[in-house]
């Protein structure tokens, strides 16, 4: 596939997948991890546009937990970057306000577990501004969500809430899995005039991949075949991708082909390469940390197979999270979704 | 300065009775008296008389099945009367829902209001084009977040605090004493004090929040909290429009000149019920009910218009434009149109968003599947 543009690097733990071509090099590539990634893309949209405005907890000085935003406090000073009040409702609320002054707010919620104290603000305000006001106005707010497991952290930490702003209207949902998408997805999210939940996998903040800082190659919300097969195809978003990749190289060995598709935008979903996908494959699997009960997993297999039920040879399975609250971290591989469990899924798709 | 009859901690400028005897803690107000004009006195009056009977107009045109709901404002009128005329121009207002003589001096049409609770938007109007007045907000305290948001704003494109009090901005919000308990009022207060936003939270405190009194959400008054946030308070008698004038013109003045935010208590009574939807003779005492309204604001004031001298004729007058301006509001909100349904689909998104464009055209196709048929 020469759509492709997510290097085997970004996905260090899988061997090069055959089929995908790596970022073209030269001297508009860079080699970052995802937190820098997510770091230059700010940094650039800040440049671009005086009224855009970084707000959370801890992201000055410090530069956030994760440091997604170290230095930017030092070039852009604390009208650019405003460490806040210890207090979500009161970020989002606030950033409302800020956006219908006319700015441009990126809000930091430092981790999953904590954006529930601004769900009202971000479920019954944001998302509905727009339509309340008939379009008068726009929301251009971006809140960015560190989320997902693989890191061995304590409650709170290491969640997957997508499926509560997928469900609900005016707000548009997008998780980057490589590096290379977190420095442009980041700078489309914060350039749409529609407020964003921007979903960024934690457990892939650190591993390095190429970035291409000329061009992104793809719009925000389109899904992109990353893995080309032919038996089945596996599709996720964010951190999932590089596990599924991980089962494509271990299928690959046994002789099954699979296709990998990166979600990248949980809402609205890109159907278009899915359902294309589908047809080669007449196999569809779908991944997620999230639980699976009323998912995003759940939501796709449903329109898949409402949209594709014939060319479908075996139902629509879902690999996700169980529906448990996220387990302590001593048995969190038990609980997350691995390439062995995506494999069960797939063996049971090929079986039917 | 020794005690006397009015040195409660509440600014109170005219007596129940209409009297001018400014309470102890009305000092440092009054001078703020002097930019009002005889003109201005006939304006507070004639808006507190046209919103009141407004009010019962809506009231009924809810009884008579043509608005889904209506949310009294008697008994506040001269909290919301007062606070509005101390707003400037460049002055951007958050209303709660209960604001609707807020809106009026402002520029709204009233009937604008009516449209959202007749059904037929969620909105109603344009601030920009409507003195800044920004949409009513139904849950509780989420516009005090707004507002503070806003007001952080004006300070970062720098509109407020140059020195010239014809064009710095500031924000007031309205809220109440039931929204005072809701976690976005007390984290507004925290990031308005930890910003120094120039803001007035205005605190109508009508002491009934649907049916539980206002004890049930405060032990203090509730204008004391505004020191456990690290910003002034002020009490005031909200049922004196002098009063609600004056120290919104203060705090407001601060305000747009950089002293950073205030929390004005009104206190003031909901006369009616909470809605058309409530009935509070099932959890009121009727004595309360007779002392708040022997405290009646516009009855208040028209005693002192009429101790100043106001003539009879005017007051007359005021009753017949109330009328006038009830039959008006009354045609005009039966004229009300329905919108068509594209405004189901419509502005969900500001961009492109496939799947409420699949689901509009699928409405259409499924609608239009019936045409021909017999009805």
């Amino acid at each position: 596939m020469s759509d492709t543009i997510v290097s085997p690097a970004a996905h260090p733990t899988a061997p090069p997948a055959s089929g995908s071509v790596g970022a073209p090099a030269g001297p508009e590539t860079a080699s970052l991890p995802m937190t820098k990634a997510l770091n230059a893309g700010l940094r650039k949209a800040m440049q671009d546009n005086p009224k855009v405005l970084l707000m959370g907890e801890d992201i000055g000085p410090l530069g956030g937990v994760f440091r997604v935003t170290e230095g930017l406090y030092a070039e852009f000073g604390d009208t650019r970057v405003l460490d806040t009040p210890l207090a979500e409702s009161g970020i989002v609320g606030t950033a409302i306000g800020l956006a219908l002054r006319g700015f441009r707010p990126v809000c930091e919620i430092q981790f999953d577990g904590f954006v529930f104290p601004g769900f009202d603000q971000i479920t019954s305000q944001l998302s509905r501004m727009r339509n309340r006001h008939e379009g008068g106005v726009s929301m251009p707010v971006v809140i960015r969500i560190p989320y997902g497991g693989h890191i061995g952290s304590i409650e709170h930490h290491q969640e997957s809430p997508e499926a509560y702003f997928a469900h609900t209207p005016g707000l548009r949902v997008v998780s980057p899995s490589n590096p290379h998408d977190a420095y442009w997805m980041m700078q489309e999210a914060i350039a749409s005039d529609d407020p964003i939940i921007f979903f960024e996998p934690k457990s892939r903040y650190w591993p390095k991949g190429e970035v291409n800082l000329g061009t992104s190659g793809i719009p925000l919300h389109a899904s992109r075949v990353v893995r080309t097969g032919t038996d089945v195809t596996v599709l996720g978003h964010g951190a999932m991708v590089s596990v599924l990749l991980q089962a494509a190289d271990l299928a690959a060995a046994e002789g099954i082909s699979i296709e990998v598709i990166d979600l990248r935008s949980i809402s609205p979903v890109d159907y278009g390469p899915i359902l294309a996908s589908v047809e080669k494959t007449g196999h569809l699997v779908v991944a997620q940390e999230a639980h699976g009960f009323v998912s995003v997993g759940s939501e796709i297999a449903a329109t898949v197979m409402e949209k594709a039920f014939y060319l479908l040879e075996a139902p629509v399975l879902r690999v996700s999270g169980f529906d448990t609250p996220f387990p302590p971290a001593a048995v969190e591989t038990h609980f997350l979704p691995s390439p062995d469990r995506v494999l069960e899924a797939v063996d049971r798709a090929l079986a039917y | 300065m020794s005690a006397t009859p009015n040195a409660s901690p509440t600014v109170q400028l005219l007596s129940p009775a209409g009297v001018f005897a400014p309470s102890d803690a009305a000092a440092e107000f009054l001078p703020y008296l002097d930019r009002l004009t005889e003109a201005d006195y006939r304006r507070f009056y004639r808006d507190m008389v046209v919103i009141r009977r407004f009010d019962k107009e809506a009231a009924n045109l809810q009884r008579q099945g043509q608005l889904a709901l209506w949310v009294p404002s008697h008994g506040q009128e001269a909290a919301q009367v007062g606070s509005a005329y101390a707003t400037r121009p460049q002055d951007h207002i958050f209303p709660s829902y209960r604001e609707h003589v807020v809106g009026m001096i402002r520029g709204l049409d009233l009937v604008d209001i009516l449209r959202m609770l007749r059904g037929v938007t969620l909105g109603g109007w344009t601030p920009e084009d409507h003195g800044n007045f920004h949409l009513y907000t139904l849950v509780l305290a989420s516009q005090t977040l707004h507002a503070t948001g806003y007001a952080m704003g004006m300070q970062l494109d720098g509109s407020t605090a140059t020195g010239n009090p014809e064009t710095d901005q500031a924000v007031i919000v309205y809220y109440g004493d039931g929204a005072s308990s809701q976690g976005d009022a007390n984290e507004a207060l925290v990031f308005a004090a930890s910003y120094q936003t120039p803001q007035v939270f205005f605190l109508q405190n009508n002491h009934w929040a649907i049916s539980v009194p206002v004890t049930r959400q405060s032990r203090t008054p509730l204008y004391l909290r505004a020191g456990g946030f690290g910003i002034p308070g002020t009490q005031v008698d909200g049922n004196d429009v002098l009063a609600s004038y004056a120290v919104t013109a203060k705090h407001l003045d601060d305000a747009r000149a950089g002293k950073g935010p205030a929390l004005i208590e009104a206190l003031t009574y909901r006369v009616g019920a909470h809605t058309t939807a409530d009935d509070p003779t099932k959890y009121r005492d009727p004595d309360e009910l007779a002392y708040w309204v022997a405290r009646d604001p516009i009855v208040r004031f028209r005693a002192h218009l009429q101790g100043l001298g106001v003539e009879q004729e005017f007051l007359d007058a005021v009753d017949e434009e109330a009328e006038d301006n009830a039959a008006d509001v009354r045609r005009r909100a039966l004229e009300i149109h329905s919108p068509e349904k594209n405004v189901i689909f419509d502005n969900v998104y500001a961009e492109p968003h496939p799947r409420v464009q699949e689901q509009e055209a699928w409405l259409e196709r499924y609608e239009a599947s019936f045409e021909g048929d017999d009805a």
